[in-house]
């Protein structure tokens, strides 16, 4: 079954995304990886959309996609922000909320 | 009659192998661009001689295609309809519409991806000398790549999809040569100036391919079978009468309002002359054959929707002859107060992309299509040789009053191939120019558009008065600034005591070169298309008779109704129109005029041609040349002999005072954009939002907040002090414990938090799966 490679595909990408969030330093690649984790989510829905034949998947995709566009607005205007006041976006450097 | 019905029957038409593959076009150099990008850096040229050798298979491979076309056409008969060599594949499909990608090869096209592959190689060979030692050489010669590969897809483009698909990547890729430099303000602005702006346009695009797509859907996919987005067929569907007037209106308003952006027409011209910012060579590909053609060439496309939409030769004006005819005179008068060579050459650009829609809007498609075929030689070729001043005498400046003049000497060649372009330019009679030129202005008098007629010849005499200015002030007089610093020792020494530029040139790496002419890169490119701008009007001379009207022959379509199988079913006998053409008396109901007969369809709009007279063109070279000889006369009292009268002209008289601050300000259209729409809209906007703040929304909060406060008293007085005391102390003991107990995980590291969250899922969506099942 075609579903089957997307799935596997988007599960691959997840995973990609998943270790880049928890591992990569820098706040872009960051936010690089939560858009892999996004887009994994808009394969599944597409291939679900595949085998069902219905177009609510495809809706839903791009509604996703208008969501992430505006999040990375949001993202890395937060980035900009650490980088003017800190001069570095290392993730591990920020810890002022260390409880 | 029958027999003679036989004599014209139409012919199989011949293809070839190119014509067919024709879509390979775009994707050769799609495909470098990827490779420049992935490898580029670590190739002996830097990634340089793949988008070179791409654009070259691109040329090969439209040349081959425009010659296989050529025997098409000569195989054809004489009133045939030659058909357009198309072919398409599904895309994709959503939702029931079907989306698709492939070619539609007509000789328009064809003209047009000669032209984008053949300068865009020339242009490429030009940047190997041109940016040497560039920062960032490798991604100018990706995008370069890529932006010639947008081009050549929207020219193959089968249907509206596939052509903004080409029409985007070329915004983006503008955005990425003109701010090539992003670490200087002005030119990262000019960059977002240019993609704004034409994005401003790019809405009319998406809403006009909408709006034509529902009208037309259902009609072609009844009677042709292709989709509402397919250029075949909404031409076809433009021409029957079918559409309502309404519909076809809005969509041919909407699509040109993103032609008015992406060619530059007033009033959204303001973006070319800042994207002057990006290297030459960009400028040049930009300016003659690639991004500002684009607009024109989607009238050129779409055509009959045009021709139908705007009442074209229904009526005596319409909105395309009257945008046209305005940027004609609203951009030339501004290539007079230009001091940057650049920006001359820019003005110059946008008034000749006027002549190309005002011919296109009242009828005159041959001859504008020609000029967008002549106009990308002579303009690529002006580029190039301010480019190669820039590089070579002045030190990367391209100021004509402070660091240019006297250059004639220096630059034998670049001068004697600037002198021919700017003749074809202004269009004297042998060069390009006066082929095309003069037969828009020619046909728009022809078909009744007189007062756009006279506009196209004040036209011309300004083009003539300001190249002739610019031509004055970069090749003659005295040498000024950078290119006088250090011509010779003596020279030198003569000009120190006034030049201002002397102590930054003494120090420069080059200064001991002076002007030279550049090297062979630079100036083979110059030669070859200055040799064009000097014969590229031989290929439809329209004085020299009809067998040099090879034009008009191989890319206009010809206007014959063609049966359509599903139509010919209905009732009438095929072969009709061709038996019809041959019956002289019959034959106009066999050509589409504004109503079809609606047994059949046509593809093209039926147009006439103004027979040439030598008595016209004689006008036009006349007016031509008193527009030089004028302009001629002044430049040399006013920059050499620095006659009193002159100089200084502008500050003393009030009128001329007052229209050269107008001139030199733009017509003050950046301020209106900026301040006035900009901050007129978002300014109202914010002070109605703090309006609404302040006496609305503070009105409520300080309310409830009153209400909230009495509330709070009796709530504090009788629960808070006696039962809830308890339960917060005893609360607030097991909150510090668990604080303690948990406060490791606090550790401030945000990628922990990511693992923590993430692991957290994990273990949801296990539960998840194990209650399910």
């Amino acid at each position: 079954m075609l579903v089957n490679q997307f799935l596997i595909l988007a599960a691959v990408l997840f995973c990609i995304g998943v270790y880049g969030v928890i591992a990569r330093r820098n706040a872009v690649m960051v936010l690089m990886s939560i858009e892999l984790i996004l887009n994994s989510v808009n394969i599944n829905f597409l291939a679900f959309a595949l085998r069902n034949g219905s177009v609510d998947g495809h809706v839903f995709a791009l509604y996703i996609i208008a969501v992430a566009a505006a999040e990375v607005g949001v993202g890395l205007a937060l980035v900009l922000l650490v980088y003017r006041n800190r001069k570095s976006i290392a993730l591990d450097e920020l810890s002022e909320m260390k409880g | 009659m029958f027999a003679e019905a036989s004599t014209v029957a139409d012919k199989a038409l011949s293809s070839g192998w190119f014509l067919e593959h024709a879509f390979i076009i775009p994707i050769i150099p799609a495909v470098a661009f990827a490779l420049i990008i992935f490898f580029g850096k670590k190739l002996p040229m830097k990634g340089s001689e793949l988008g070179i050798l791409s654009m070259l298979a691109s040329l090969v491979f439209s040349v081959g295609a425009a010659l296989q076309w050529i025997s098409r056409v000569n195989g054809a008969a004489k009133e045939q309809y030659v058909e357009p060599v198309i072919r398409s594949w599904t895309w994709w499909d959503s939702g029931g519409f079907e989306f698709g990608i492939g070619q539609h090869i007509d000789g328009l096209s064809l003209t047009i991806l000669v032209v984008v592959a053949f300068i865009s190689s020339l242009v490429q060979i030009y940047s190997l000398e041109y940016l040497r030692g560039d920062r960032r050489y490798t991604h100018f010669f990706a995008s370069l790549t890529l932006f010639s590969a947008g081009m050549l897809n929207m020219v193959v483009a089968e249907n509206m999809i596939q052509l903004i698909l080409g029409w985007e990547i070329m915004g983006l890729c503008s955005f990425m040569l003109i701010g090539h430099w992003w670490e200087e303000g002005a030119n990262s602005r000019a960059a977002l100036k240019a993609f704004f702006t034409t994005r401003t346009g790019d809405i009319g695009l998406l809403v006009g391919t909408s709006v034509l797509f529902f009208s037309a859907n259902s009609w072609t996919q009844e009677n042709l079978g292709v989709s509402g987005f397919s250029i075949r067929g909404l031409s076809a569907w433009a021409l029957t009468g079918d559409p309502s007037h309404a519909a076809i209106t809005v969509g041919a308003v909407a699509l040109f309002i993103a032609c008015i952006g992406k060619s530059g027409q007033f009033p959204l011209h303001t973006w070319l002359p800042d994207a002057m910012a990006g290297p030459t060579p960009v400028s040049s590909l930009l300016h003659s054959s690639t991004m500002v053609v684009a607009g024109v060439f989607l009238v050129g496309r779409l055509y009959p929707v045009f021709f139908e939409g705007m009442n074209i030769l229904g009526s005596g004006v319409n909105l395309i002859t009257v945008i046209g005819g305005i940027t004609i005179v609203v951009a030339a008068a501004l290539a007079f107060v230009q001091t940057d060579i650049k920006k001359v050459l820019a003005y110059s650009t946008v008034s000749q992309l006027g002549y190309m829609m005002m011919g296109l809007g009242a009828g005159a498609w041959l001859p504008a299509v020609f000029h967008i075929f002549t106009h990308a030689f002579f303009k690529a070729c002006l580029f190039l040789a301010a480019g190669s001043i820039s590089h070579s005498a002045s030190h990367h400046s391209f100021e004509m009053k402070k660091d240019m003049g006297g250059l004639r000497k220096f630059m034998p060649i670049t001068f004697t191939t600037w002198v021919i372009s700017t003749l074809a330019l202004c269009g004297v009679f042998p060069f390009a120019g006066f082929f095309s030129k003069d037969e828009i202005i020619d046909n728009v008098g022809h078909n009744g558009y007189t007062v756009f007629m006279v506009v196209g010849l004040v036209g011309a005499f300004m083009t003539a008065a300001y190249m002739t200015r610019a031509t004055y002030l970069t090749f003659f007089g005295e040498p000024r600034g950078a290119s006088a610093g250090e011509s010779h020792d003596d020279h030198g020494d003569a000009h120190a005591t006034h030049d201002p530029h002397d102590a930054h040139d003494s120090h420069d790496a080059h200064a001991s070169h002076g002007p030279h002419e550049s090297n062979l890169l630079i100036t083979v490119p110059l030669m070859i298309l200055a040799t064009l701008a000097l014969s590229a009007g031989l290929f439809n001379a329209t004085p020299f008779g009809k067998s040099w009207e090879r034009m008009a022959k191989w890319v206009e379509p010809s206007s014959v109704v063609v049966e359509d199988m599903a139509r010919a079913s209905v009732g009438e006998t095929r072969g009709a129109p061709s038996a019809i053409a041959a019956e002289e008396s019959a034959h106009k109901d066999s050509v589409c005029g504004t109503s079809t007969p609606a047994t059949g369809i046509c593809y093209a709009p039926q147009l006439q041609h103004a027979p040439f007279k030598w008595a016209k063109g004689a006008m036009s070279v006349f007016i031509v040349l008193m527009g030089m000889l004028i302009s001629w006369l002044i430049s040399v009292q006013m920059y050499t002999k620095k006659s009193g009268f002159f100089v200084g002209l502008t500050s003393r008289n009030k009128v001329l005072a007052l229209g050269y601050r107008f001139l030199v300000n733009k017509y003050y259209l950046d301020h209106l954009y900026e301040k006035v729409i900009v901050h007129g809209i978002a300014h109202p906007i914010a002070k109605a939002a703090y309006w609404v703040n302040q006496n609305i929304l503070d009105g409520i909060v300080n309310s409830a907040g009153l209400v909230t406060r009495r509330v709070a008293g009796w709530v504090y007085r009788n629960v808070d002090q006696r039962v809830v005391d308890g339960a917060v102390n005893g609360s607030g003991a097991v909150a510090r414990g668990t604080g303690n107990v948990l406060r490791p995980v606090q550790s401030g590291k945000v990628s922990q938090y990511g693992a923590l969250l993430f692991a957290a899922a994990a273990v949801a969506g296990l539960v998840l799966i194990i209650v399910n099942t």
